[in-house]
């Protein structure tokens, strides 16, 4: 039962994390139609910035600089990368996000080399904050819930009470009608893509101490986001954290618990085989849930789109 | 049209691959690994390693056979077998004879099979397969082949050491194992398995998993269930991104005890467990730098890091590797000759720079030698990463496995 | 030039401008292997004519339907693994194939395959067809990893193609598989182009452009992408069978989303919007995988450099420029564009080597050993602390890019007067490529999302 409740911390933490990324890729996604496949590359420079300036002023200014700077970033690529590929269509700006991706990652191999960089937690953060029968909870993952939580409230106060959110949240449904009512799209666009990477760049700052900052991060976390997002339904900020939890709890627990093929098989009547290892189905049998946890979210994507393609919170179809 | 594009590419593409074929005159050593993408860190210190030791050990005593150098020359695979085989081949072309390559077991494989098939294809231009890290035990058991030399100890090998040194601590009560789901991490999930039934029947093995490789963000629920099941001790053949976020999750969530693994040092690795790791990380290897064993490993050391100062000697068999070919060669009287080199290497005995004695087994063409038991050490002399850290032998197992069985038969062409 | 019949187009009648280009072909990939002798050159094209396979069976998807797939290995890879157990079966003596009938049990796997994963995969267009089609490549992709007893595991499997004889050929050298890769690349990229114009391929363009206007002439635009995406799978199967008899290997890299990713590439950087695009992309690409990267450690950044820009300023790809220059050639007004093009392609190349030697130079500087400072570049030694290579490098990069914009209007000028007809002075075409009607606006309109907000 303790341990129970230490998955749940856990999978809440991973689950926080994704959703500062997919929170910044939904609202990009719902209001440019553009699937930004570079999105986890900011993630990745949000990592490397913060490591940095981590090295020169310490982790607190890191957390503060390194995510506008990203944003920054952001904003000149969509200024000019994206705005000039939007008049092909979707799909080159697809394409173009993807090509952005490998450039990314080439540039960072570039400049700070292959090998992992030493980024640290701040010192002050580097306690056990509680345990729960012989299980520590690190103080760092104390603050990274309390890091998330708070982005989501903020977003959530300027998206719902801000009249910049309220035009934000008009062009996510009508963006012809926010346009013709006169307001300057092409700058909100910007502004959302700027502020969705600085988000993601916040996600590296924090995660790159625990989750290790190396030019294969975002490949590692790579297409997750996109799943996240696609089954809590584009543009739903709330499908987008119910999807991250849900993804976060799953695979946590998935791999807590050996749920072994073998005793599920056989619970439901299938006889094992006597001989196991001339069976050619011998790698089901011995297949256990840490082993597929990884890659549950992709089955649940695909189960999700086939019966219903507009995601859990959607709206309209994707 | 298109076809006349492609005919002026092709001559682009014919021009590349002649230009570096020019000069003939030394001994070239194919370098085939990554260069490029997620392992290239590991792969140029691989390079690094395999330039420095041809020109020190060789080159500059001389050369071989009177007077050749040796020359590597690097081709990167990508760490894609589909690519080794494409860069082999071009290699091959070049006049190369000799094919070193270390990283992936998947690799190492597909290169042993493709030279087995074209050595035998191909009588007039064989060439030679030196795996000099490649450690999964089936390249020289079942799929063995006259024309592949490992020098590396291979996962059973370093696993009988490893249980050895568990074996001898009385503390350890229960031991999880926990590796990547692909067949190296199997292999030595098997061998500890079996090693430590046979060494000390106590023991319970309360956790036996394996994880997918490269794909965990967050290690956590992971180190939750090690944690939980009361393990005294943890064996993991993890290696890269996935063993650091492995071990630094255990110990941050509450893990005290030692953590046995086969690759927790240098390319970055050392540097991040810092601190964390000190008292707990133990590895298994070859090659012992810390205490150097003579003042010649020392100055080799030294050197390599006067070249190279974000470089580590983390292969310290590269050196083998070199030295036991110059001799192969020299013994062979011939580099062209790849059936008298082979049989000069096989059954060779050598002094290795790192002290110690080595035996290329000729029954299957693993390099039996000193396999050591290291401890992540702060302070050491020679460190990793130039971080302060490094491992530092503290049990050494001589000519380990010498006996061992195999299930090797090999066929001379 | 394979697309673009002249105006007298009778379909199903054989004209000699349309027979003409792949007379040509068929005599090129007969000579080849006589100009470059060498083993190596001889594996990379038939890892070349292997590429190119896919890439044409990709873009029936991306280029022809409008579907864009992120787990298109998950065909290629799966039809290879089926032939190379079938090379086992071989081996063991169960059966005899000989191995140039291969490909049609990979085409045929790759079929089956693509006929269940599309029976629900292409309901829709759009985003939903490209999440479900990267969600079944990471899946298969991590089922290559767990199911040894199939895949092998990441060591994957193996095989030996010498007992699949063939008339007494034992297949032991490369040429020989070259001449049999060489047929089916022939046979199947006529098979693919004569489908673009058969109904269903017309059809597959129209649900491409107007899934709607398509429906309310009787056709279900479903069935029309479930079709195409079929018969692109076959040809996946078709390629990865001659990746089996000519690697001897298949492994989980024949399968992962980096190969599904890469022939993306290669598609778009050829241009989806010919038919003879995704050729010059795959040999191009192969070019750079394996050539460039005995060259420079640094092939990555340069391929990922040209394909931003590819994508930023040439959308119709490598294909798309070659195409802009008909109209001119057309016009017989070619003869105008090569001085203006000297005036600025010239220092642009300039400008470019520039700069990849400054990129070369400091990455040498930041990575290479203490004390080494002697780097070789484009066959000149130099010291890289030195001041004067950095002069000349900054020089020649500044420099040639300065001339290149200076010559920028000049080109311009020319341009437009090269595609304008002599009586007329409007200009025939502006600097967007003329595109062949049946393949016009290839990219625009493949997710369609604007129409339906």
């Amino acid at each position: 039962m303790d341990l129970v409740f230490v998955n749940l911390i856990d999978g809440l933490v991973t689950g926080l994390l994704l959703f500062m990324l997919s929170a910044g890729l939904t609202l990009i996604f719902s209001m440019m139609g553009v699937l930004n496949f570079a999105h986890a590359s900011f993630y990745m420079l949000g990592a490397y910035f913060g490591y940095q300036i981590s090295v020169y002023m310490g982790f607190w200014m890191g957390l503060l600089i390194a995510p506008p700077l990203i944003g920054l970033v952001g904003a000149a690529v969509e200024r000019y990368g994206l705005r000039q590929v939007h008049q092909y269509g979707h799909v080159p700006e697809l394409i173009f996000t993807f090509g952005l991706a490998l450039l990314i990652e080439d540039v960072v191999k570039y400049i700070w080399g292959n090998d992992l960089q030493p980024y640290a937690q701040p010192d002050i953060l580097n306690f056990t904050a509680f345990a729960i029968a012989g299980n520590s909870i690190p103080a760092y993952k104390v603050f990274m819930i309390f890091a998330s939580v708070a982005i989501f409230l903020v977003l959530l106060y300027i998206l719902t009470k801000t009249r910049v959110g309220m035009i934000i949240q008009a062009a996510l449904s009508y963006p012809r009608t926010v346009e013709s009512l006169g307001h300057n799209v092409p700058l909100i666009f910007m502004g959302v893509f700027g502020v969705g990477t600085a988000l993601a760049g916040v996600a590296g700052v924090i995660a790159g101490p625990v989750l290790g900052t190396f030019p294969g991060m975002a490949f590692v976390l790579g297409s997750i986001v996109f799943v996240t997002i696609v089954i809590g339904g584009l543009g739903s900020l709330w499908g987008a954290l119910v999807a991250s939890l849900l993804i976060g709890w799953i695979t946590t627990f998935a791999k807590s618990y050996n749920i072994r093929a073998e005793d599920v098989l056989t619970g439901i009547g299938i006889p094992r085989p006597e001989v196991l290892s001339n069976s050619s189905f011998r790698d089901i049998w011995t297949l256990t849930s840490p082993q597929i946890a990884d890659i549950l979210p992709y089955l649940l994507m695909v189960l999700i789109l086939v019966f219903r393609p507009y995601g859990l919170f959607g709206k309209r179809d994707a | 049209m298109i076809k006349s594009v492609k005919l002026g590419l092709a001559a682009v593409l014919a021009a590349g691959i002649s230009a570096s074929a020019a000069f003939a005159e030394n001994i070239k050593i194919a370098f085939i690994d990554p260069l490029s993408g997620p392992f290239a860190g590991t792969g140029i210190n691989g390079l690094h390693q395999f330039e420095f030791a041809a020109e020190t050990l060789v080159n500059s005593k001389g050369g071989v056979l009177g007077g050749t150098d040796f020359e590597i020359v690097a081709f990167d695979n990508k760490i894609s077998p589909k690519e080794s085989l494409i860069q082999l081949q071009v290699a091959i072309d070049q006049g190369i004879r000799f094919i070193a390559q270390g990283n992936s077991s998947g690799v190492a494989n597909a290169l042993t099979d493709a030279i087995n098939k074209h050595n035998r294809r191909n009588p007039e231009d064989r060439v030679i397969f030196l795996n000099y890290s490649a450690v999964d035990p089936a390249l020289t058991n079942e799929k063995c082949n006259f024309w592949h030399f490992r020098f590396d100890a291979n996962a059973d090998i370093k696993m009988d050491a490893l249980t050895d040194s568990i074996a001898a601590d009385g503390n350890i009560k229960k031991v999880y194992i926990i590796g990547q789901d692909y067949s190296f991490g199997k292999a030595v999930a098997a061998a500890a398995v079996r090693n430590l039934e046979e060494k000390r029947p106590d023991i319970e093995i309360v956790g036996n998993e394996l994880h997918p490789i490269g794909k965990v963000k967050d290690f956590t629920p992971y180190s939750r269930k090690i944690v939980s099941s009361g393990a005294d001790a943890v064996i993991t053949g993890n290696w890269g991104a996935d063993m650091v976020g492995l071990g630094r999750s255990i110990l941050e969530n509450g893990y005290g005890g030692p953590i046995y693994t086969y690759y927790a040092a240098a390319d970055g690795i050392t540097a991040a467990f810092g601190d964390a790791g000190v008292g707990s990380l133990r590895l298994v290897a070859e090659g012992q730098i810390n205490p150097a064993p003579s003042d010649r490993a020392q100055e080799y050391v030294d050197a390599f890091k006067a070249k190279y100062p974000d470089g580590n000697i983390s292969q310290a068999r590269i050196a083998n590797t070199i030295e036991m070919l110059a001799k192969a060669i020299d013994a062979a009287g011939s580099a062209t000759d790849m059936v008298a080199v082979a049989d000069a290497l096989s059954g060779m005995e050598h002094e290795s720079i790192w002290g110690g004695k080595l035996m290329m087994r000729p029954g299957d063409h693993q390099l039996i030698q000193d396999v050591h038991i290291m401890e992540h050490t702060k302070g050491v002399k020679n460190d990793y990463d130039n971080s302060g850290f490094g491992v530092a032998v503290v049990k050494t197992v001589t000519m380990a496995a010498m006996d061992a069985p195999h299930s090797c038969e090999m066929k001379r062409p | 030039m394979t697309t673009v019949v002249d105006t007298p187009r009778t379909f199903g009648g054989l004209t000699m401008s349309a027979a003409m280009p792949w007379i040509i072909g068929a005599i090129v990939l007969v000579i080849l292997p006589s100009i470059f002798t060498e083993r190596s050159a001889i594996t990379i094209m038939n890892q070349m004519a292997i590429t190119i396979i896919f890439a044409l069976a990709y873009n029936m998807l991306l280029g022809q339907g409008g579907m864009l797939s992120f787990g298109h290995a998950v065909y290629m890879g799966l039809g290879g693994f089926f032939c190379m157990h079938l090379l086992n079966y071989v081996e063991d003596g169960v059966i005899h194939i000989p191995l140039p009938l291969l490909p049609v049990f990979g085409g045929l796997f790759g079929l089956g395959f693509a006929i269940i994963i599309g029976s629900f995969s292409t309901r829709n267009a759009g985003t939903v067809f490209a999440m479900i089609s990267l969600g079944i490549g990471e899946l298969i992709a991590a089922c290559s990893i767990i199911i040894v007893a199939f895949f092998g595991g990441e060591e994957g499997i193996s095989g030996d193609r010498t007992y699949a004889t063939f008339f007494g050929i034992e297949w032991l050298s490369q040429i020989e598989i070259y001449y049999l890769i060489a047929f089916w690349l022939f046979v199947s990229a006529l098979a693919m182009y004569l489908f673009s114009r058969t109904p269903v391929g017309r059809m597959a363009n129209a649900v491409r452009d107007n899934p709607e206007r398509a429906e309310f002439l009787g056709y279900s635009a479903r069935w029309v992408r479930f079709y195409s995406f079929c018969a692109s799978g076959f040809f996946c199967g078709v390629a990865g069978a001659l990746f089996a008899m000519n690697f001897e290997i298949l492994t989980e890299e024949n399968l992962n989303l980096v190969t599904s990713g890469n022939i993306l590439l290669v598609t778009f950087l050829g241009g989806v919007g010919f038919f003879f695009g995704p050729i010059i992309g795959a040999v191009v690409f192969t070019l750079l995988q394996t050539v460039l990267s005995l060259e420079t450690e640094l092939w990555t950044l340069y391929g990922g450099v040209l394909f931003v820009l590819t994508v930023m300023y040439a959308p119709g790809g490598l294909a798309g420029i070659i195409m802009m220059h008909l109209a001119p050639v057309r016009l017989g007004k070619a003869g105008l564009l090569v001085l203006p093009y000297m005036h600025t392609l010239i220092p642009g190349l300039v400008g470019v080597i520039g700069a990849a030697c400054i990129i070369e130079t400091m990455f040498h500087i930041r990575h290479g050993a203490l004390g080494d400072n002697e780097m070789t570049l484009f066959w000149t030694t130099f010291n890289s602390h030195g001041v004067l290579p950095w002069v000349i490098m900054i020089g020649a990069t500044v420099i040639g890019f300065g001339l290149a914009r200076m010559g920028w209007p000049t080109l311009r000028e020319a341009w437009a007067e090269a595609n304008t007809l002599p009586e007329m002075d409007a200009p025939l075409a502006q600097t967007r490529p003329a595109l062949d009607p049946d393949t016009v606006n290839p990219v625009a309109e493949v997710q369609g999302e604007d129409g339906k907000r």
